[in-house]
């Protein structure tokens, strides 16, 4: 089973002046579970979407079972025989089920839809891959789970034997991961080929038998999972040693400057319950979608939780670096110098706006270094670093920092966890939600683990291990009460 | 009996560009251009049948003009990505303009055409109006077609996911509206037997208030039309009777009904998610 | 985007629409060019036709405002026509029982009425937004036809005169003087001191939009509305005030004619002029001084369907109008695309 089901050649894609993917070559086998990994920002889903026929590729070549597209476009890649389940479902929430599947092709009778017969063909696909799923019920109504389900099962009814999953599991619990992969293993069994993108080792060495490593849009190795570890492949996905500035000796803590007691929104959080100290950096670990989202914007006052819920800090809001940077932390149609005072306008104005935009494009190396460059034309990383000189210029005692250093190259990131620290050195207390367990353990004093929408756990933040860690925020072991 | 003749020759128009918002909403287009439609849908049915003595072909030519309109709206907020409510409102002052414009060189008036050879009866357009109503929502819910108008509607990102040519599902139920619309400006200038300047008269927002009000489904929207009608046919007849009910009030109804039913009145009207916006492929 | 590349939509417009234009006046059996001459000579080539433009220019800045403001907080006011109408009401109302006050104050007054009515009407809209979500676009044109059968009823019950299907006359100390007084080339056109007006407002709302906190907080909204609710700025308020504004601002526009033109109200004044308004902030890009020529525009096209309607119907200019729309819309739809990409 050598022969190539999917085979990448040379591809290139570049938007703007942001190169997306570089010369990039992938080969995936038939009948294999094939992962392709890499930080965020590597390329993996512009690569994909270019396979998929939804973005078209600079240069390159695509080839399908040894024959050469033409031109790709979904509809082609669907005749191929390739299925993508997209990390953002690609699903109509007001339309039911059935419907969702058979869109695009429907089948029909004397020119009239045919439902019913759609369903009953579609049970019988969810029973042989046990993809249990009500195909009446309208998508707006299931559980995450339950539409991904239906992703797969909309790929499988058009006969795909070649299935792209983008970050399959960013979004799932951890029961709903371990029916994940059993689907996948039922799958590649009845002889699908599945290629997976993701950024959790885990998974890769749980699930592929072979891993392409994307970094910085280039392909940097080709592995064999059975020969190689899981810390090879992060060396390769990294390209470098992590070396993260670490904490200056030990906290010089100061009064309590947040405390939130028993606080719930929604199904999203219940009953949370944690004090940070000024001097203190209190990190909130989580897999994606386990509450930090929500409990972030609730300490800036962006959410109002359930009643009985205290919250207790200095008065006005704290400093706060949201995790959305595109969407919630700033106005990308803004100059710099307007999105440098975004929230701070009514004690920034006229003519104090310039020179404090020219003090923060200093103080955190911003480039172009240019008040009245449009937001938009920058990096994400000086971008990023917009929102962190705009939040932490507001001398607040409380810091939030949601994801500060995600999709952010190294020098940027660097540069924000040095300001961190030095807010840290002040006498700040800072509360850092991120998803990247060495940046916590690098920076944090303590770290609080969020499960489920609870606290399952608080820890040391220099003594944990990235194993302890792991385990807690995949609910594999419970924690100590915090 | 004339009552209810009048509550239907009131409707009809209504209902037909009701049904044309309809389509056209739910695929994620919106419509404010069923005013102009109506409009450019009785002058052509007017200048038809004028020229050809022939009735039939006078109401294909007005279902022509209707569609063509609705197209080019269609391709300039589809295909061209304008704003979808400023080509509406482009497009109703092209109706308006061109048809007065047509009306001086067709017929050297400002005011009207001469008397067309039209059918004496409204029979044909019930008949049409009803099938339409009943076509449209079985189009909707139960073809091929409707599913995938719906889908681009809602989230035509997942539909061209699925090959679906978003753009093209759009404009085909966009030529849909137009010719609906179109039928029902016929109808308009059939009934009084003549195109007279600006004879929409304001239908157009009335049918978008219903099809609104009917919550984007084409046999509520109609129904709301069917109420709109008789409000006013009422209207009419209590005038008629000598009974003061300000004509002004009745005229409010159809409007106010719609603001109660955005604010929550009877269920929140939600149109379809990607109302408006135009689609893009990379 | 740079100042070229804003030019090149409009340019390329108006080539579509004198191509156009030139088909009818074909169709009609008439020389374009020598329709296009007459018409600018009978609008920019001697001083009364300069005058009409100017006073059909003067409400379109306005109603051109009224869209454009709203726009740049992401809001789409279609209600113009409604909010003028009603503030054109007031305006008449007010100004006919002003007799006893000095003229300025009486003038302030009728402008200040216009104002507040056109204002509370749009409050509606941004009401039922706030309030219940209601999505101003439908709202603002239900208003409008609200809004004529309101005046409607008020008119012929209460406020109209007996004889005629208009508003008792504006006492002469509210009424505005007519431009003639400050260049008397223009005496016989009907452009008073509204036009100077609806220039100061154009002026006004540029600086409200740009050097103001409210207007920084305004089209933070209107560009991205989850950032703004970040930067903890109210989004109601926003939403509420700008539309208010609008109306506002939508209300003047019917001073032109009530106060410095015919000095009453009568139904139908308005001839679309807020839907105008669109046109004028789509051809303006929303800036609130670009609205100035494009609002010029708009008015020399609306006269010269005048001077030309011996020739070719006047009718020509609204087909013009609306290609003009189309176009531009089509034209900054496809360069703003390319230029963010």
């Amino acid at each position: 089973m050598n022969q190539l089901a999917v085979e990448l050649r040379g591809v290139s894609k570049a938007y703007g002046p942001i190169v997306a993917n570089r010369d990039v070559s992938l080969r995936v086998r038939a009948g294999e579970v094939h992962a392709l990994v890499g930080e965020n920002g590597a390329g993996k889903s512009t690569l994909v979407r270019i396979l998929y026929g939804l973005v078209p590729a600079d240069a390159g070549e695509i080839w399908v079972r040894g024959a050469r597209v033409a031109e790709p476009s979904p509809a082609r890649a669907i005749a191929l025989g390739i299925g993508m389940v997209h990390q953002h479902f690609m699903l109509v929430p007001a339309l039911r089920v059935v419907e969702n599947v058979v869109l695009g092709r429907e089948p029909t009778r004397r020119g009239r839809l045919d439902l019913p017969r759609a369903a009953t063909e579609l049970s019988a696909l969810s029973d042989r891959f046990g993809l249990r799923v009500d195909p009446w019920r309208r998508v707006e109504d299931l559980s995450v789970g339950e539409a991904q389900r239906v992703e797969i099962l909309k790929v499988l009814w058009r006969g795909a034997d070649i299935l792209v999953l983008d970050e399959p599991t960013a979004v799932l619990t951890p029961p709903e991961v371990r029916d994940f992969f059993q689907i996948v293993r039922t799958l590649v069994g009845g002889g699908k080929t599945a290629l997976i993108i993701t950024h959790k080792l885990d998974e890769v060495m749980a699930l592929a038998e072979r891993v392409t490593v994307l970094r910085r849009g280039q392909t940097v190795a080709e592995l064999e999972t059975a020969k190689a570890s899981a810390e090879e492949i992060a060396r390769a996905m990294v390209g470098r040693d992590i070396a993260a500035p670490r904490r200056a000796g030990a906290a010089q803590l100061g009064e309590v400057l947040l405390e939130v007691r028993d606080l719930s929104i929604g199904t999203a959080l219940s009953g949370v319950s944690f004090a940070v100290r000024g001097g203190e950096i209190f990190g909130l670990a989580g897999v994606e979608g386990n509450g930090q989202s929500e409990l972030a914007l609730a300490l800036a006052g962006l959410l109002e939780p359930e009643p009985g819920s205290v919250r207790t800090g200095p008065p006005g809001p704290p400093a706060h670096i949201p995790e959305d940077r595109h969407r919630r932390g700033l106005v990308l149609d803004f100059l710099v110098e307007d999105n440098l005072i975004l929230g701070r306008h009514l004690e920034i104005w006229g003519r104090a706006v310039r020179p404090h935009a020219e003090r923060a494009l200093s103080e955190y190396d911003i480039r172009p270094a240019q008040p009245s460059a449009p937001t938009r034309a920058l990096s994400g990383g000086n971008q990023q670093k917009v929102v962190v000189a705009r939040e932490l210029s507001r001398r607040a005692r409380v810091i939030v920092a949601a994801q500060p250093t995600r999709g952010v190259d190294v020098g940027a990131a660097a540069l924000i966890h040095e300001r961190l620290l030095a807010a840290r050195a002040d006498g700040c207390a800072v509360v850092l939600v991120s998803a990247e367990i060495a940046e916590l353990r690098a920076l944090c004093d303590r770290i609080g683990v969020l499960y489920r929408g609870r606290l399952v756990a608080t820890l040391d933040g220099p003594s944990a291990t990235e194993d302890e860690l792991g385990l807690l925020m995949t609910g594999a072991r419970e924690g100590a009460a915090p | 009996m004339s009552f209810l003749l009048q509550v239907v020759r009131i409707t009809i128009p209504y209902a037909l560009a009701a049904l044309g918002g309809a389509l056209s909403e739910r695929g994620g287009v919106i419509n404010i251009a069923l005013e102009g439609t109506l409009l450019v849908g009785a002058f052509g049915g007017a200048v038809g049948a004028y020229y050809t003595h022939n009735a039939l072909l006078g109401l294909l030519c007005g279902i022509g003009a209707g569609a063509a309109l609705q197209l080019v709206h269609g391709l300039a907020c589809v295909r061209w990505k304008a704003d979808q409510i400023v080509s509406g409102l482009a497009a109703n002052l092209l109706a308006l303009g061109a048809t007065r414009f047509f009306l001086k060189l067709c017929f050297d008036s400002t005011a009207n055409s001469p008397r067309i050879a039209a059918w004496r009866t409204g029979a044909p357009f019930l008949i049409m109006a009803l099938a339409a109503a009943f076509l449209a929502h079985g189009l909707l819910y139960g073809t091929r077609f409707g599913l995938r108008l719906r889908a681009c509607g809602e989230h035509p990102e997942a539909a061209r996911t699925l090959g679906v040519q978003v753009a093209r599902v759009r404009l085909a139920a966009v030529a849909l509206a137009g010719a609906l619309a179109g039928l029902g400006g016929v109808w308009l200038a059939f009934d009084q037997h003549k195109f007279v300047d600006n004879m929409s008269a304001g239908r157009g927002y009335v049918a978008l208030a219903a099809m609104i009000f009917g919550k984007w489904r084409p046999l509520p929207a109609c129904a709301a039309c069917l109420l709109f009608g008789l409000a006013e046919a009422a209207q009419i007849g209590l005038q008629a009777s000598g009974i003061g009910l300000p004509t002004q009030l009745v005229q409010m109804l159809p409007y106010l009904m719609t603001i109660l039913a955005l604010t929550g009145g009877g269920g929140r009207a939600r149109g379809p998610a990607a109302l408006g916006t135009p689609y893009e492929a990379e | 985007m740079t100042m070229r590349r804003a030019l090149l939509g409009p340019l390329g417009a108006l080539l579509v629409a004198t191509a156009v234009g030139s088909l009818l006046v074909l169709a009609y059996g008439q020389a374009p060019a020598q329709v296009w001459m007459l018409l600018l000579r009978g609008t920019w080539g001697n001083a009364y036709g300069i005058g009409q433009v100017l006073y059909k220019a003067t409400p379109l800045m306005c109603a051109g405002l009224a869209v454009a403001l709203p726009l740049r907080a992401g809001l789409f006011n279609i209600g113009a026509e409604g909010q003028l109408t009603v503030g054109a009401l007031a305006a008449a109302v007010v100004g006919a029982h002003a007799a006893r006050l000095p003229a300025p104050l009486a003038i302030l007054l009728v402008i200040a009425a216009a104002a507040l009515a056109g204002g509370a009407w749009a409050s509606i809209a941004g009401g039922l937004r706030t309030r219940f979500g209601a999505h101003e676009v439908i709202t603002t044109i239900m208003l409008n036809f609200l809004a004529a059968a309101l005046v409607n009823w008020l008119g012929t019950r209460w406020l109209y005169l007996r004889e005629a299907q208009h508003t008792a006359e504006l006492a002469a100390s509210a009424r505005l003087p007519r431009l003639a007084v400050l260049a008397s080339a223009l005496h016989g056109s009907a452009a008073s001191l509204a036009l100077l007006v609806a220039l100061a407002l154009c002026g006004a709302a540029a600086w409200l939009l740009f050097r103001t906190r409210l207007g920084f907080e305004m089209r933070a909204v209107g560009l991205s509305p989850l950032a703004a609710e970040t930067a903890h700025i109210a989004l109601g308020r926003t939403t509420f005030v700008a539309l208010a504004l609008a109306g506002a601002l939508a209300g003047v526009g019917s001073i032109a004619f009530v106060q410095g033109y015919k000095y009453y109200f009568e139904e139908g004044f308005t001839g679309g002029v807020g839907y105008m308004g669109i046109a004028v902030a789509v051809l303006a890009r929303n800036h609130p001084l670009a609205i100035i020529p494009a609002a010029l525009f708009f008015g020399t096209l609306s006269q010269g369907g005048l001077v030309v309607n011996f020739l070719v119907p006047k009718e020509m200019v609204d087909v013009l109008q609306a290609v003009v729309i189309v176009a531009v819309a089509v034209a900054s739809a496809q360069l703003g695309r390319r230029g963010r990409a």
